[in-house]
């Protein structure tokens, strides 16, 4: 077996690559539950790789098929309705891991230098997943599907001077047809995954390169050898020490996944909803139209800002913002110190607003917004999601100025533990 | 030959700058078809392609939904009361006049339709928000409106104007039509000689 290894390096850097991405790979000593989210993330992507290519042996990209052979998989493929469900799950369980991922980011200042970079492949990573998701709902080619493409590809043709033929671009049609279809489900499983694995290599390759952060936001990289072990006194080798912390958290994340794969595979409407269950019929409109619940805080945004100058630009233009707003994280964050931990209550309080915000706006999101009823001539449901909106907006503009006016203490030399 | 152990730097520099940009705009060039294949296909364009209606059967009050591009086309033979209804939204509506291009030049004005039979209203049957199918109302009455959109709220009156303060930016569009065989036909797309 030796013989065989020495063989493969020295025609392949095959232990070399294994040592420096993950092997021998010094990661901090402190890591707590937050730090279970990368790993699961990459785990849920093999997921969706190895369901969805099954998926695609008995899946038709046609608009007369689709929606039957989505029923064909779920009745008459030998376990065809596990892998189905296997992939609509893990979609939504994709978003959940990545978004307390990102939430992980913010509690530790993550993306501060010299991380900036590996936070920009993360959220190409996050922009990457959105396309993928988009792009695969419209394949099952029910009502929701067609209803749901129709209305973000409309976003783009409210781009002035360019946005109608824009659309039909993208569509490659006047309306939602099979050919946006069958060019759909093209982005869906070949071109989105192979832009998303080489943005995963990119973004694991800077991490291992600067090293990673920890909840103390020590510069564990840095920090004096251990005379004894020869690595940096904070740091343990990720192998075997945090391979077998993530597998118990790949463990504990298939318990919840596999209750909801074979119990609760709708969620009550949430990851798959009720009007999909009907097919595309471009005459007849949903009487609610509500996208998946991971999109729900940006379309909440979106239908938050009312048209101007005789246009709905920008509402599209916030919701694109909203999403693009991340990037800037690493240079609007004026703190001295990255973690939460030794940060004031000027960057906390901001930071609980933020999470309530985004939660409270996915969750006007998923209903009409009539729902709420009515104050005078305003709907309740609009008037919050504006309130709201602003709230959004005002976390990331006024950054850089409550940030720096946080008091913060000195971050430790050391990790505590 | 030149002297081997000195490199001019310039005419390197030039040479690799040359070599890159005829690469990159070579780059450019062949990604064009495959931007291209993307517009609509020759199936496609003909699929959108003016369609005949035949309304000689519709009454007062009916509408009939048709398909035009895969859009839905709603004709409407509007009642007295609908469009007697029209003046009295004038202000309540966004656009009154139809300023905002949603409509050919020949339905400019209150009914937003051809003078010939002003009461038969043609509409592209999708909200001007985001691409839903608003609902019909045919019931008249001074506070109700003629279309309600169920996805986002938005209002539209008996002629497709939009009511002010709904997330709807603009009026529904008229497409282009014009009438055939006596006014008892219909031709949506096309609009030429009439």
């Amino acid at each position: 077996m030796s013989k065989l290894l020495t063989w493969i390096d020295d025609r392949f850097p095959l232990t070399k690559l294994w040592e420096e991405q993950w092997g021998k790979y010094v990661a901090p000593k402190n890591f707590n539950f937050w730090y279970y989210f990368g790993s699961l993330a990459a785990f849920v992507l093999v997921i969706q790789i190895v369901s969805g290519i099954f998926l695609t042996m008995n899946y038709k990209p046609d608009a007369t098929k689709a929606f039957e052979s989505v029923e064909y998989i779920m009745r008459d493929v030998p376990w065809g309705w596990l892998i189905r469900y296997i992939h609509s799950t893990g979609a939504s369980a994709f978003f959940i891991v990545v978004y307390l991922h990102m939430f992980r980011g913010l509690l530790y200042g993550s993306y501060r230098k010299p991380r900036e970079l590996l936070w920009i492949f993360g959220v190409l990573i996050y922009l990457c997943l959105m396309g993928e998701a988009f792009m695969g709902y419209l394949l099952p080619w029910g009502q929701m599907s067609y209803w749901g493409a129709q209305v973000i590809i409309n976003l783009f043709s409210a781009i002035p001077y360019v946005g109608k033929d824009l659309a039909v671009w993208i569509r490659g049609d006047y309306v939602i047809s099979d050919v946006t279809l069958n060019r759909f489900f093209a982005f869906h499983v070949i071109a989105l995954p192979l832009v998303l694995i080489g943005l995963v290599v990119a973004h694991l390759m800077a991490l291992h390169e600067v090293g990673s952060n920890n909840p103390d936001g020590v510069d564990v990289k840095h920090q004096p050898k251990d005379p004894r072990t020869g690595i940096p006194l904070d740091g343990i080798y990720s192998h075997p020490y945090y391979s077998i912390k993530d597998i118990v958290g790949v463990i504990f994340f298939l318990f919840i996944f596999s209750i909801v794969v074979f119990f609760l595979p709708e969620m009550g409407g949430y990851f798959l909803e009720a009007n999909n269950f009907i097919p595309a019929n471009s005459l007849k409109t949903p009487a609610h139209i509500a996208p998946v619940w991971y999109f729900t805080p940006y379309y909440s945004i979106l239908r938050a800002v009312p048209p101007m100058f005789d246009s709905q630009f920008p509402g599209v233009a916030c919701m694109g913002i909203a999403v693009l707003a991340f990037f800037a994280l690493p240079w609007i964050d004026k703190g001295a110190v990255k973690s939460i931990r030794y940060r004031g209550w000027w960057f906390k309080i901001p930071l609980a607003i933020f999470v309530v915000t985004f939660v409270i706006l996915g969750w006007l999101g998923t209903m009409p917004t009539d729902a709420l009823g009515k104050l005078g001539d305003l709907e309740i449901a609009t008037l919050l999601a504006r309130i709201f909106t602003i709230l959004y907006f005002l976390w990331f503009l006024l950054m850089p100025w409550y940030t720096k006016r946080d008091k913060t203490k000195p971050e430790p030399e050391r990790v505590t533990g | 030959m030149s002297n081997p152990t000195t490199v001019d730097v310039k005419r390197r520099r030039f040479l690799v700058n040359a070599t890159a940009a005829v690469g990159g705009i070579g780059g450019v060039v062949a990604a064009v078809p495959f931007v291209l294949s993307m517009q609509p296909s020759e199936r496609a364009k003909a699929a959108g392609a003016p369609i005949e209606v035949d309304i000689s059967k519709l009454e007062p009050g009916q509408k009939l939904d048709v398909e035009w591009r895969g859009k839905p086309v709603w004709i409407i033979d509007r009642t007295k009361a609908m469009m007697e209804s029209l003046a009295s939204f004038d202000d309540k509506v966004a656009d009154p006049k139809s300023k905002i291009d949603q409509q050919p030049a020949y339905a400019k004005n209150e009914a937003r339709s051809r003078p010939v039979r002003p009461e038969v209203l043609v509409l592209v049957g999708i909200c001007t928000h985001l691409g839903c199918s608003p609902m019909f109302k045919p019931e008249v009455s001074l506070t109700s409106e003629g279309f309600y959109c169920p996805c986002h709220g938005s209002k539209f009156d008996y002629a497709g104007r939009v009511f002010k303060g709904v997330p709807a930016p603009i009026n529904l569009e008229v497409p282009p039509y014009k009438y055939l065989a006596n006014n008892t036909k219909i031709v949506i797309g096309d609009d030429s000689g009439a």
